[in-house]
């Protein structure tokens, strides 16, 4: 049996190169050996969404995925959106809505919805309520986090409650 | 006792295994004929679950997804489309193609999970994992698509009907991966809906219903074609009340009466989701549905 795979990537712009047990998760290998613990882990099969990262410009679930097959990827995962200080306008939006409480899904909503500005920057409520069903909140109700991005698309008619 | 220290505290879930990676679709059955336990992961939607839980255990994983030979959709003479086995769902969703020529399926396949799992999970492993509630047998039966596999043996076509042999379980012989899906060319009159029940939108079907009708310049339908899912161990192509539609320009009454007729025909299994007699009405509503969907709604022909 082979013991280790050697893989090359860059996570949030950084080169990492590491030797991984084939069977180490991709979260795990995030939140354990590189210390990045922004990114959650939740269900460990693919439900909850809190551990969602990004694979080149596509979201995917890290808990789904293992370390050893990341050779090659450009990953990004919450803690590569802010530059140094400055939140992007997504992670403000967050914060003036009140999107968040415990916290805990903010990461994997952050990133799923990260991805679909990429691929469409002025989705609809429908197209942001279908983006974040695969992640699960327990606090907000949901309403401040599609309040959120349609505030950062400027999609939001200003004393309109999006309920 | 001593503890060896990798430096790190790096929790391993699932269980150990061995993984190899082919280069090519010739060394990918030469290690499936040597090692009969190997198990192929694809984009590993349906098996990293099962590996996190430890359901599974396999020794040894083979690697299918970066095979650029299993990947891709192309359009066959004729105008059928053939879709390499590691094609993601998200990849299907949004090809041009697949929009011109199965109109019915980047619909559909909304109803697959979320986005972020579409981005990984594939066609291929989605046939071969054969859930009787996941939508890919489904909507392959309602097309009647082949199966082409691949061994050290040479090549296979199945129809998906033979293919499917129960809840988890398909025709693969030992040794044998999917390579591509044939879809036969898809006629562009054809009205079609898709309905299906779940707790949340994106979860497993409790129960669903894929439909196609085809009708003259006089509305009379001349063919049609009826598929439940999640409902029994596969999916089950219902061809004698697809024929009680045949002849007739067909009303709500006539949906209705075929949505009891589905219901009557099938044994529903009952599970912690849904008793056996809630999924049994659920047939009855999702085909009716479906066929008023077919008929009345704006997703005709081409979407």
């Amino acid at each position: 049996m082979k013991a280790t795979f050697s893989v090359q990537l860059t996570v949030n712009g950084r080169p990492v190169q590491e030797e991984v047990e084939a069977r180490l998760t991709a979260v795990d290998f995030i939140r354990e050996r590189l210390q990045l613990t922004g990114t959650h882990v939740g269900c460990e099969h693919g439900a909850c969404g809190a551990c969602t990262i990004m694979d080149g410009d596509k979201a995917i679930r890290s808990c789904l995925e293992l370390a050893c097959r990341l050779d090659g990827a450009r990953i990004t995962t919450v803690e590569g959106l802010a530059e140094r200080d400055v939140l992007t306008p997504l992670q403000q939006a967050f914060r003036r809505h009140h999107a968040l409480q415990c916290g805990f899904c903010t990461p994997g909503m952050l990133m799923a919805i990260s991805a679909l500005l990429l691929e469409n920057p002025q989705p609809d409520e429908a197209q942001i309520r279908d983006t974040i069903s695969g992640n699960i909140c327990r606090c907000t109700g949901y309403v401040p986090i599609v309040n959120a991005v349609l505030d950062v698309t400027g999609s939001a008619q200003p004393g309109v409650h999006h309920a | 006792m001593a503890v060896a220290h990798t430096g790190y505290f790096t929790p391993m879930k699932p269980p150990k295994f061995d993984m190899l990676r082919p280069e090519s679709l010739g060394q990918l059955v030469g290690i499936l004929d040597a090692d009969e336990d190997a198990r192929v992961i694809s984009g590993g939607q349906s098996l990293m679950p099962m590996l996190n839980f430890r359901i599974a255990n396999p020794p040894v994983l083979v690697d299918i997804s970066r095979l650029s030979e299993l990947r891709g959709i192309e359009l066959e003479p004729g105008s059928g489309l053939r879709i390499g086995a590691t094609t993601t769902h998200r990849e299907i969703e949004r090809s041009d193609l697949v929009k011109e020529h199965q109109p019915f399926l980047p619909y559909a396949l909304q109803f697959v999970a979320h986005v972020a799992i579409r981005n990984k999970g594939t066609i291929g492993g989605s046939l071969a994992h054969a859930d009787p509630s996941a939508e890919w047998p489904a909507l392959c039966l309602l097309c009647e698509a082949e199966v082409e596999t691949a061994s050290v043996r040479g090549c296979r076509r199945l129809r998906i009907d033979d293919f499917l042999v129960g809840t988890f379980a398909t025709n693969l012989e030992p040794g044998e991966v999917v390579v591509a899906i044939r879809f036969p060319a898809w006629n562009n009159q054809r009205l079609w809906g898709f309905q299906e029940v779940s707790r949340r939108h994106g979860d497993f079907a409790i129960a669903g219903a894929a439909v196609w009708l085809e009708r003259d310049a006089t509305s009379k339908v001349t063919a049609a074609r009826i598929v439940v899912f999640a409902v029994e161990d596969r999916p089950v192509a219902l061809h004698e009340v697809a024929e009680s539609l045949v002849g007739k320009v067909p009303d709500e009454r006539h949906f209705a009466e075929a949505g009891r007729l589905a219901a009557s025909t099938l044994t529903a299994r009952g599970d912690l989701h849904a008793s056996a007699e809630y999924r049994s009405e659920l047939v009855e509503v999702m085909v009716e549905r479906a066929l008023c969907q077919a008929v009345y709604s704006i997703h005709k022909g081409k979407s």
